[in-house]
């Protein structure tokens, strides 16, 4: 348990130098007046063309929607692999055979997921 | 360092002035930066635009404390090590897609929806090398993944496996390059066609802190590519007594560094050789190669274990 207190202060430790740089650069920083110029936002020396929250594409949030699912999928072989060597050498009541057919029906059913998604060409980036 | 390698490379000297060799260039740095002025463009979000190089500096001092740095060096020896790196690596896209829609600037949106985009698909190779490190070392654990490399150099986990170790250890090296948006794979702030991607309107010390963020994450990226793959703080035996010996001498700490430093030149050196790719090449290179890649390798390293325990 003690190790994730002294996690949790490295937590506040990185938060803490990072406030601490933005407020001294806050304090000692170089002032000019803020002028409209100053203040818009860059747009290669242009005036700025409207606002910045445009609409961007979907594809975005497919990828994200992949990454969700595969990340997770990771998240649950962790305890197996774990245990992987010992499963495999019998060390555990689990019979191996059983466990590899298990992890495979698991891989096959990503797979195949993956496999959707690229004919139905949502990993083409156009 | 960056620059003195990169100034190497294309035969120039580098930064000279400032100490020796230009040593102490990086104060010289951080002093100018700190009296830049600091200010928020006209539309941001100013509480979320001051919040992101926070958010964005965390994820990196949390991977440092959980990398064991000697025999009994080690912040938090925690046993969940592996999965809590990846959740804590899935932290950083945050600040880094907050920063860039908080500035109200387009090139910052692009910069971090690419940049974002980019980050979690390569996560996910990165989670499924460090799957295959869990599955031959058994642990998840830091400090016994380390621990289980005891022995000569050909124990370490790139050498051990036949083959496969070398396989994981490059693809590891592609794609924390990529999940550090380090070049090649730095679309995300492409000079050429973002400006400066999810930082183009950070300046003073906010940038500041984007940009030590970037380079703790290098540090804390080599140092995870030696505890799983390059025996951590094990000295590198061979086997012959007479010179084990004297490398066992030489502390734990000094071996680990000298391996870290040398990750930290191989990424260097692969950011200043190779041309960028495009991001739909970079997208199909991820999820078209790397991932089936990534399960095959996954796949393979079970069957040898379950053939050769």
């Amino acid at each position: 348990m003690s190790e994730y207190i002294i996690l949790s202060i490295f937590l506040f430790l990185g938060a803490f130098i990072a406030a601490a740089a933005t407020v001294t650069g806050l304090l000692l920083g170089y002032r000019t007046k803020n002028t409209a110029n100053k203040m818009a936002p860059y747009e290669c020396g242009m005036e700025t063309i409207g606002n910045a929250r445009i609409q961007f594409k979907v594809g975005y949030y497919l990828f994200a929607l992949l990454f969700l699912v595969f990340d997770i999928e990771a998240l649950f072989l962790f305890p197996v692999m774990m245990n992987f060597r010992e499963i495999m050498a019998g060390h555990t009541p689990l019979s191996p055979m059983i466990v590899l057919i298990d992890l495979a029906i698991f891989i096959v059913i990503l797979v195949s997921g993956l496999a959707y998604a690229w004919k139905k060409g949502i990993l083409k980036w156009e | 360092m960056e620059r003195k390698v990169c100034a190497h490379i294309q035969c120039r000297l580098g930064p000279m002035r400032l100490g020796w060799h230009g040593t102490i260039q990086t104060v010289a740095d951080v002093i100018k930066m700190l009296f830049k002025e600091v200010y928020a463009p006209s539309g941001a979000d100013k509480l979320m635009f001051y919040l992101a190089p926070l958010i964005v500096l965390i994820a990196p001092f949390i991977v440092c404390a959980l990398i064991p740095f000697g025999r009994n060096l080690v912040v938090a020896d925690v046993s969940m090590g592996i999965p809590l790196i990846i959740a804590v690596n899935g932290f950083g896209v945050l600040g880094i897609l907050l920063g860039g829609w908080s500035s109200n600037n387009k090139y910052s949106l692009l910069g971090a929806l690419r940049s974002g985009a980019q980050m979690i698909s390569y996560e996910i190779s990165f989670t499924m090398i460090l799957l295959f490190v869990v599955m031959i070392s058994g642990s998840t654990n830091l400090m016994s993944i380390t621990l289980g490399q005891e022995g000569t150099i050909l124990d370490w986990w790139i050498f051990k496996i036949p083959v496969l170790g070398i396989v994981a250890f490059i693809l590891f090296f592609i794609s924390s390059t990529a999940e550090m948006n380090r070049a090649p794979f730095d679309i995300a702030e492409a000079e050429q066609e973002l400006t400066g991607g999810y930082h183009t309107e950070y300046n003073g010390t906010p940038f500041a802190m984007f940009y030590l963020a970037e380079y703790i994450a290098l540090v804390t990226n080599s140092a995870l590519a030696t505890t799983c793959f390059l025996g951590g703080f094990l000295p590198p035996c061979i086997g012959v007594a007479f010179v084990d010996n004297y490398l066992n001498m030489v502390p734990g700490v000094v071996w680990f560094f000298a391996k870290v430093y040398f990750m930290i030149w191989c990424y260097m050196m692969v950011r200043w050789t190779f041309v960028r790719p495009r991001v739909d090449q970079l997208m199909d290179f991820e999820w078209k190669f790397l991932l089936p890649v990534n399960l095959v390798l996954l796949a393979t390293g079970a069957a040898y274990i379950v053939i050769w325990g």
